[in-house]
């Protein structure tokens, strides 16, 4: 029966790499163009009305859920595997507590934007400011990238040290940590209560936002998608430079990369920094999104989603994430007559991935010839644990 | 709320009762922590799965007492009869998925000499499938069978009070009771009959050797994969016991009981030095001490906290715990 599988998964990616060098051996112009086809075929999305492709809709099934509202999930989603690849994939750090940046970005957005917050509750307090006074949506922005690279710095500080195991757990902690804090600090997060009326583009939701309301989510998978698409553009650029590199020598053999001269803790702390920072944008869009956080939608599952979404779609590589992201965000919303057992199939999915196939399902070239040596150094050494 | 954030004074009037509460409590954390330092210990890898060990265990003895129709404070001779048969039904079906987590995940992933990090993210899953299947799972199954244990599925389940908590003695103004008693004094023994059991037989020497070194244990006739079961079947046992132990002393289980417990059980096996048992009594002894006086200084909802915030810390001054990582260096 394994066997059998694994059959099939070679057919399977064998088929992709050959797609793979048939796209490389197009003609510059072409690749241009499809890719350019692809992006306007991004923004369509949410209009999806092609005879034969409507069955992708979540509404096309009875109370199924709103498309474009599924799709805005999926976009935040991509950019929470893009930040966690860079962390994973690419430097090798088991990151098992990514929703607690998530979380900060969130919470800077509602803490410093909303007029329910009791931070601007003080500070309208403090300076004699009317009510209705609360910081702009466009320097949140900012306030939630700088709070979660800060608090990717200050928790990669002491455990960036340790070795890859010990580190997911701590991490696992640290996500804990954050939603315990919110959740118990009520003077500054109202506790369980939660926050609402966290603005968007426009402000806080009031019945005179004419674009990013509450009802009509497109505009918000728009600006999702692309803020999704300049990250990628961006983490790509970084990728090829030559922290990338680092990152990718760390990985794969971290005294080998000291010895060379790349300092580990270093380029370590920037990859989690980085990463922090995505996670934390992704969570800033959440809430920004859904106007209303609190502690108890930033759970220890959801994190190892995250994983999940990374793990299975291929570390490393970045259409494999994205791909992995995707499915895991979409495909219980499409079938939810499954929807309950999505946390199995999950946890499923993650054994028999990591037993299968530990690439994940679109592999980086690189890490699966990293495995193979390792299971050809087994092979040679069968007596070894 | 406020002004009594930080709480001293209720912490030093109280300080006896407040460590014996916090022994009895992680006496449970020593126990489940076993399982961890000896999966670490010999394969230097962290078994994640090894909280839903416990959780598993947990359900045995509920399953159990469920079955028998157990009622709160039964006769003593009765009650006896019952934890006898609680541990070994929670040894069994511990000590049973321990192996079948070896077997199915950890197996094939040794064969192919995997990174460590592919185990942790096998396990992760695999503690998730777990969950899931005693939340989910079992409770579409059996939901209609026993009502009382898959009814409704993810919720707390209440266990039967089989001994009923009263005042042993006093010493000062500490109060003793039987049930903080019974659970330290029955982890220490085990606890001391897994040391003898590990240094003192021939297994336990086939133990030790591995760890020290699996190729050279490997040349001098040591099947290693027998000796990675026996870890998983001694660390399920304990962790067994552990289930029993804290059935009787906080009556309650629940699909996902085993994540907090099993994070703090891994920072008591970390604050004792990872790989070294009589490091996980003590750590297990350690950390239940420190999070009760931390749940009192602070208020009882940081309790968790301040197990993580513990763990960060001693990773950060001292990685290899108070006795530092050894089961292969122990009188090898």
């Amino acid at each position: 029966m394994i066997d059998k599988i694994r059959d099939l998964d070679r057919k399977r990616t064998d088929a992709l790499h050959s797609v793979g060098d048939r796209w490389r051996a197009l003609p510059k112009w072409q690749r241009v163009l499809s890719f350019v086809a692809f992006v306007i075929f991004l923004y369509y999305l949410p209009l999806l009305g092609i005879p034969g492709l409507t069955w992708l809709r979540t509404d096309s099934i009875s109370g199924g859920s709103n498309w474009a509202g599924v799709l805005f999930t999926c976009a935040v989603y991509v950019l929470v595997a893009i930040g966690l690849n860079v962390v994973i994939g690419l430097a090798g750090l088991l990151d098992l507590g990514y929703i607690g940046f998530f979380a900060i970005g969130a919470y800077a957005v509602a803490l410093f934007g909303s007029v329910n917050s009791p931070v601007v509750q003080w500070i309208q307090a403090e300076f004699n400011l009317p009510t209705t006074w609360a910081v702009a949506w466009a320097i949140c922005v900012f306030i939630a990238l700088v709070m979660s690279l800060i608090s990717g710095v200050i928790l990669g500080w002491p455990t960036l040290r340790l070795r890859g195991d010990y580190l997911a757990i701590v991490t696992l902690g640290f996500g804990e940590i954050i939603r315990i804090v919110a959740r118990n600090l009520e003077g500054v997060t109202r506790g369980p209560q939660g926050i609402s009326a966290i603005p968007g583009p426009e402000g806080p939701p009031s019945p005179d936002n004419q674009i990013f309301g509450l009802v009509d989510v497109k505009p918000w998978y728009w600006l999702a998608i692309s803020v999704v698409l300049l990250m990628v553009f961006a983490v790509r650029r970084l990728e090829n430079s030559r922290v990338g590199r680092s990152w990718l020598a760390i990985r794969e053999d971290e005294d080998a990369a000291a010895v060379m001269g790349v300092y580990p803790f270093k380029f370590k702390l920037w990859a989690f920094a980085i990463g922090a920072a995505l996670g934390g944008f992704a969570g800033f869009l959440f809430a920004s999104r859904y106007a209303f956080i609190d502690p108890t939608q930033f759970n220890v599952n959801l994190s190892i989603l995250f994983v999940a979404m990374v793990v299975v779609g291929g570390s490393g590589n970045m259409v494999g994430v994205s791909v992995g992201a995707v499915l895991l965000a979409y495909l219980p919303e499409r079938f939810r007559e499954v929807a309950d057992y999505r946390w199995l199939a999950f946890g499923l999915a993650m054994v028999l991935v990591m037993i299968l196939r530990p690439q994940g399902l679109i592999p980086s070239g690189r890490r699966a010839r990293e495995l193979k040596d390792r299971a050809a150094e087994a092979e040679e050494a069968p007596a070894h644990v | 709320m406020q002004g009594d954030l930080v709480n001293f004074a209720d912490l030093f009037s109280h300080i006896g009762q407040h460590t014996v509460d916090g022994l009895s409590k992680g006496a449970i954390y020593a126990l489940i922590a076993l399982g961890y330092t000896l999966v670490y210990g010999v394969l230097r890898l962290i078994n994640f799965a090894h909280s839903e060990v416990f959780m598993v265990g947990t359900f045995a003895v509920l399953g159990l007492w469920t079955a028998l129709g157990v009622e709160n404070n039964p006769p003593l001779g009765q009650a006896v009869l019952f934890l006898v048969l609680g541990l070994i039904v929670a040894a069994i079906a511990s000590g049973g998925t321990a192996l079948a987590i070896e077997r199915v995940a950890y197996r094939p992933l040794r064969r192919k000499n995997a990174p460590p990090l592919i185990f942790l993210i096998t396990a992760i899953g695999l503690s998730l499938v777990l969950v899931e299947i005693f939340g989910l799972v079992l409770p579409k199954l059996l939901g209609d069978l026993v009502p009382s244990m898959f009814g409704r599925g993810r919720i707390i389940l209440g266990m039967p009070t089989i001994i009923e908590q009263k005042t042993l003695f006093t010493i000062g103004n500490t109060d003793i009771n039987n049930i903080q008693l019974i659970v330290i004094v029955s982890a220490v023994a085990m606890m001391v009959v897994l040391d003898r059991f590990i240094n003192r037989t021939r297994y336990g020497r086939g133990v030790r050797a591995v760890a020290q070194n699996p190729e050279t244990a490997a040349l001098m006739g040591v099947n290693q994969e027998r000796v990675i079961m026996l870890i998983f079947v001694l660390g399920g046992i304990m962790a067994g016991a552990a289930a029993l132990l804290w059935g009787m002393r906080f009556g309650f289980t629940q699909n996902s009981i085993g994540f907090v417990l099993g994070l703090k059980a891994f920072t008591a096996a970390v604050l004792g030095g990872i790989g070294n048992l009589r490091g996980a009594l003590l750590g297990g002894l350690f950390l239940g001490i420190v999070e009760v006086y931390g749940a009192t200084i602070f208020a009882s909802n940081w309790e968790d906290v301040i197990a993580f915030v513990v763990l960060v810390i001693v990773l950060m001054f001292r990685p290899t715990g108070i006795l530092g990582e050894s089961l292969g260096r122990a009188r090898a």
